[in-house]
């Protein structure tokens, strides 16, 4: 029945569409179709040529046929023809037929483009702009070599008609989207931006589009339409609805374009000129200021337009991330929308949060509205709200409420949507490993995921927990007693039997002292699930076995029969009969000592990125998991110089080569280095150790020495201990020597050039110290850069008694030395001298510096020089633990900047060396390297002597 | 920007797709297949957005129809809604109170009216005004309606 027909209505196309709507089944359709292209076939092959309207119909036929999911291949000849027609009517359906049915035949390809020549040189307005249209629909690589040279200059062009120009734009953007390399920069992107000024706001629209497209690719060729773009948006935000005529819409002054130039400006860091910045901070106030004005019409679309504008604002927010009283207004303004009754605002007002979450001056505003996202995860109808409250809740997350978070999660995970339970199993697993204090705590949370989504665990999971397991020794115990309940349970996940196999046949000595838990409980127990497992966990299990028969000897002859029986020694399963076969043998056959080194605990595990938290990478994208780390980088499209420089360099650093071509640090014997021992000449140690290129400071093998020296009762050794000294490199407090007589203790507080040491002198024997003195003295140069005051002390200190010593202290200026703390008293009649160096070192004098990561890269490059730059490559130490590193290096005084390295592995920080004369900033970064247990540390200030010191300190730590 | 706009009925039937970026004809018949399900299957009163693969899905119900599009992660989902009322204005206008059949008869104007109000995915032109008057001018340049009830049915 055909509906309309208005204009031009083509009526055998109208009773062709009917009788398709009338086919009773799918087969009369296929058939009436058939029946059709036969039809049409024979036309366009027929010797009476066709006229132009015959044409078109059929080929509007052809196109229905297509759009109803057909296949077509014919008929685009025709289209060709149209399209060249001198008639509107024609042409229009020319064209749509070529834009939908897209062909690459090369020799149609050739036609078609001379078409298009043809009508965009026509002058025809409604010619160019359907020309313009076919090449914006198509966008074939062919058609972008033909055209892009010339759209440029239809769009620049002073004599182009507005309606013209709008479709030049669009047509220009699409064209540099798929085939940038063919679209050439050159004098007209100058004249692009100033369309930005036009009368037109329909030309003004598609030109930022366009602009904001190219800006990313090219920030600093558009990074005049900044100054335009503000311009132009402050007079939209401030004029009255009216003024705009039709492009209000519904009562909201250009939304359209408001949201467009806000998005060109995320393409930028915030304007430096002070009068356009508070002009645009005047605009974003504005847009803030109008959510809460009563509404001007009550229909939906007015509020969506005028949120629209808001919510692109609240983005442009986020993204400058430095002012803090916008984003705070911004994150309340999120708030009072994430109740409001508008499921689309709750939506996107938990959305935005996550973002807001990652910024340092939002965090905490975002962690109030924490009770009304739970909320939300419980009575929100609607699974994607739901989805953004759990991403919500992951982003806000940190050490102060994990423990409430996670404990929430978990609870909704039992009734989750299917669709989204896996990713809130790796989100809780995060979350808990992140934020475990105590990793009792951690292993509860995954053995709870395990036994309420144990279908939804994936490998990563469990995987990890039992890398964690093995890495902390203070943890095996629990996780043995834990996971030997959690088995007890009627009917288990599987994934819980691989954990349980696993730790068990680790640890399960540990546990095995009680009798509710001893070795053949603990075997039985396991033994009781294997035959309802696949396969790789029976596989699992046989392992478990053979371990329990080195914890324990007592189960070895249950075992064996396990092993020895029909259904594991003549299994099906190859992999399970190898097992059954090598154990056996392996049990009957090694000595207990062989069994022991074979079956020997696993050792640690090699620290690395989390395996869940790549996999919850993988499956959201790398820009889509919210927060924690390194979100905020992959936010912004638009790569900042320094992100990529400093990304390049982290690729660069090729640690194995470093590994094989720097000496290693093993600490050498302490009578090959008595520059180490020497007192007050730590400084001029360091270009001897430099020159062997080892990185590290005073050598561990140092101290042995001097414990036995100090342990001796000879009078008078003048070397000083400086055993401890490194310790207090990030700490303030703690124990600097001790032997058998006595103890010397430290708390020491900073505060910008001025420092206080307490020193404890603890008498360990019953009997007195006598003539007990304690100075402090400093090496010549050091007298000129560091003031010590001591007080006097009492000379007798009783047996089991503690003296205390004050120490005054002020940095002038900096230093490398330290001083010494001389220490002489009589025992038993002989006199004991005992030296400590006192750890009072640069960095004590440090004040942190927090700051955005644009900051930091600003005068990360302000400090180019190459003097001020310190760089040290060194092996690890100690085990490579960011939660350590993360202690150390706030302890070592600097502020631990989060969010501005692009590598979320890496540490970066800021502070202030104070001292009286002078104060130096300084900038530091850390990069480890888990694969090859090296880090690189950078270190960049104003001071070649600083920074070098600095480097000494820290590197020293790891 | 818009990756495509779909239009189907409420039994799935497709009534008019967009695609704004090169896809192949295998990937057009995925996604309208898992698009359609997915918009089709939510239950009344949700609300307008999806995450679907690295896209955002924001669709409205119009009578029988729904309007259905693909976004970028930064496109704004509430001016998109916008846009999709505002081609539905256009239809209205247009057509005089717009049904399904309208675009089922008419399916070629559908598309001129689109492409009059989007370009490559992005909005060409905002005012309703200037639409309306380049779509009717349009129409000047066609037959009448004696002209059409003469034509051959056939």
């Amino acid at each position: 029945m055909p509906a309309v027909s208005k204009g031009d209505g083509m009526r055998g196309l109208a009773v062709f569409i009917s009788d398709i709507r009338n086919c009773k089944s799918k087969e009369a359709e296929v058939k009436r179709i058939n029946k059709e292209l036969a039809n049409i076939r024979s036309k366009f092959k027929g010797d009476k040529a066709l006229d132009g309207y015959s044409k078109k119909k059929y080929v509007c036929k052809l196109l229905f046929i297509f759009l109803l999911g057909h296949d077509i291949d014919f008929g685009h000849m025709e289209a060709v023809n149209l399209l060249s027609s001198n008639k509107y009517t024609e042409k229009q359906i020319g064209y749509l037929f070529i834009s939908v049915l897209v062909n690459s035949n090369s020799d149609l390809i050739r036609l078609i483009n001379n078409g298009l020549k043809n009508d965009l040189n026509s002058r025809n307005p409604t010619f160019m702009n359907l020309a313009l249209h076919c090449i914006a629909n198509v966008g074939s690589r062919e058609m972008a070599e033909a055209f892009a040279s010339q759209i440029p200059s239809i769009l620049v062009a002073g004599d182009t008609m507005d309606s013209v120009k709008q479709s030049a734009a669009l047509c220009l953007l699409r064209l540099n989207r798929t085939c940038p390399d063919l679209v050439p920069m050159g004098e007209w992107t100058a004249r692009v931006v100033h369309l930005l000024n036009d009368q037109h706001l329909g030309v003004v629209t598609s030109a930022t589009s366009l602009i904001t497209t190219l800006a990313q690719k090219s920030p600093e060729d558009f990074k005049t339409s900044i100054a335009l773009a503000v311009a132009r948006l402050s007079r939209i935000v401030t004029s009255a609805s009216i003024d705009l005529q039709d492009y209000t819409y519904y009562f909201v002054a250009a939304p359209w374009l408001s949201v467009k130039l806000l998005r060109l400006l995320q393409c930028y860091t915030p304007p430096e000129d002070a009068a356009l910045r508070s002009r645009l901070t005047e605009c974003l106030e504005t847009i803030l200021n109008k959510a809460q004005e009563p509404p001007k019409s009550k229909k939906v679309q007015h509020s969506n337009a005028k949120n629209a504008v808001l919510f692109e604002a609240i983005a442009l927010i986020i993204h400058y991330d430095s002012e803090p009283t916008l984003l705070v207004r911004a994150c309340n303004q999120l708030g009072q929308f994430l109740q409001h009754r508008e499921t689309n605002l709750r939506y996107l007002a938990l959305e935005s949060m996550c973002t807001l979450a990652s910024s340092e001056f939002s965090h905490e505003a975002v962690k109030t509205h924490i009770d009304t996202v739970i909320n939300a995860l419980k009575t929100e109808r609607d699974v994607s709200v739901r989805q953004r409250a759990v991403d919500l809740l992951y982003a806000m997350c940190d050490r102060s409420n994990s423990k409430q978070i996670v404990a929430e999660m978990l609870s909704y995970l039992e009734n989750a949507d299917y669709s989204i339970r896996e990713e809130i199993v790796l989100k809780v697993a995060i979350l808990a490993e992140k934020y475990a204090v105590d990793y009792t705590w951690y292993v509860d949370t995954i053995l709870n995921l395990i036994r309420m989504a144990g279908d939804y665990v994936s490998e990563e999971v469990w995987y990890r927990v039992i890398q964690i397991v093995i890495n902390r020794d203070d943890v095996q115990g629990y996780a043995a007693k834990t996971v030997f309940e959690a088995l007890q349970a009627p009917a288990c996940h599987e994934n819980l039997v691989k954990v349980g196999g696993y730790i068990l046949g680790e640890f399960g000595n540990l546990i095995a002292g009680d009798s509710r838990s001893s070795p053949l409980v603990q075997f039985d127990l396991l033994h009781s699930k294997f035959h309802l497992c696949s396969v790789p966990t029976r596989a699992l299990l046989l392992s478990a076995y053979i371990k329990f028969i080195n914890l324990f000897p007592e189960v070895k002859a249950t075992i064996q029969e396990v092993l020895r029986s029909d259904s594991q020694l003549r299994n099906a399963d190859v992999e399970l009969q190898q097992r059954a076969i090598e154990y056996l043998r392996l049990s009957c056959i090694a000595s207990t000592d062989i069994l022991a080194t074979v079956l020997e605990e696993m050792p640690p595990f090699p620290e690395r990125e989390s395996s869940i938290l790549a996999k919850l990478k993988r499956k959201k994208g790398p820009g889509n998991v919210p927060d924690i780390d390194d979100a905020r980088w992959n936010v912004n499209g638009n790569g900042n110089a320094e992100q990529s420089e400093s990304a390049e360099g982290t690729n660069k650093f090729s640690p194995s080569l470093m590994a094989d071509l720097l000496p290693t640090n093993r600490p050498r014997p302490a009578s090959s280095s008595p520059t180490m021992l020497s007192a007050g000449t730590m400084g001029s140690a360091h270009p001897f150790t430099d020159l062997l290129n080892l990185n590290s400071s005073p050598s561990a093998g140092a101290s042995l020495l001097v414990d036995v020296l100090s342990d001796s009762s000879t009078p008078a050794s003048a070397d000083v201990s400086e055993e401890n000294f490194s310790r207090f490199v990030c700490k303030n407090n703690g124990v600097i020597f001790e032997n058998q007589l006595l103890q010397i203790g430290l708390k020491s507080e900073y505060r910008q050039n001025l420092g206080r040491i307490y020193v404890f002198f603890g008498n360990k024997t019953s009997a007195q110290f006598l003539s007990f003195s304690s100075s402090v003295t400093s090496s010549d140069t050091l007298k000129t850069q560091l003031n010590v005051h001591t007080k006097p002390v009492d000379p007798t200190v009783e047996g089991g008694a503690q003296l205390q010593q004050i120490l005054n202290i002020e940095c002038l200026s900096d230093f490398t030395d330290a001083p010494v703390l001389d220490i002489q008293f009589r025992y038993g009649g002989a006199l004991q001298n005992i030296a400590v160096k006192l750890p009072v070192m640069l960095n004590k004098f440090f004040q942190p510096t927090e700051m955005a990561s644009q900051d930091f890269f600003q005068r990360w490059k302000q400090l180019g020089v190459p003097q001020q730059e310190v760089q040290t490559i060194f092996k690890a130490k100690h085990p490579m633990d960011t939660d350590v590193t993360n202690a150390k290096i706030l302890g070592f005084g600097v502020a631990l900047l989060d969010g501005v390295d692009p590598s979320p592995a890496n540490f970066v920080g800021a502070g202030v060396i104070h001292t009286k004369n002078t104060q130096v900033g300084c900038l530091l970064r850390l990069e480890p390297n888990t694969q090859a247990l090296m880090y690189r540390l950078t270190l960049r200030t104003s001071r070649e002597s600083v920074s070098q010191r600095l480097c000494d300190l820290l590197s020293d730590q790891f | 920007m818009m990756r495509f706009l779909l239009l189907f009925s409420r039994q799935g039937k497709l009534r008019l797709q967009k695609w704004f970026t090169p896809v192949t004809d295998r990937e057009k018949k995925k996604v309208i297949r898992d698009v359609t399900m997915l918009v089709l299957a939510r239950p009344p009163r949700s609300c307008n957005f999806l995450h679907w693969r690295d896209l955002k899905v924001v669709y409205k119900r119009y009578a029988s129809l729904y309007f259905c599009t693909g976004l970028e992660n930064q496109d704004n989902e509430l001016l998109t809604l916008e846009v999709l009322h505002r081609y539905v204005e256009l239809l209205d206008k247009y057509f005089g109170n717009v049904c399904e059949l309208d675009i089922i008869f008419n399916f070629e104007k559908a598309y001129f009216i689109l492409d009059e109000f989007l370009m490559g995915g992005e909005v060409l032109e905002t005012s309703k005004v200037a639409v309306s008057v380049s779509v009717e001018e349009a129409d000047t340049l066609q037959e009448t309606m004696e002209e059409y009830m003469s034509k051959p049915a056939y």
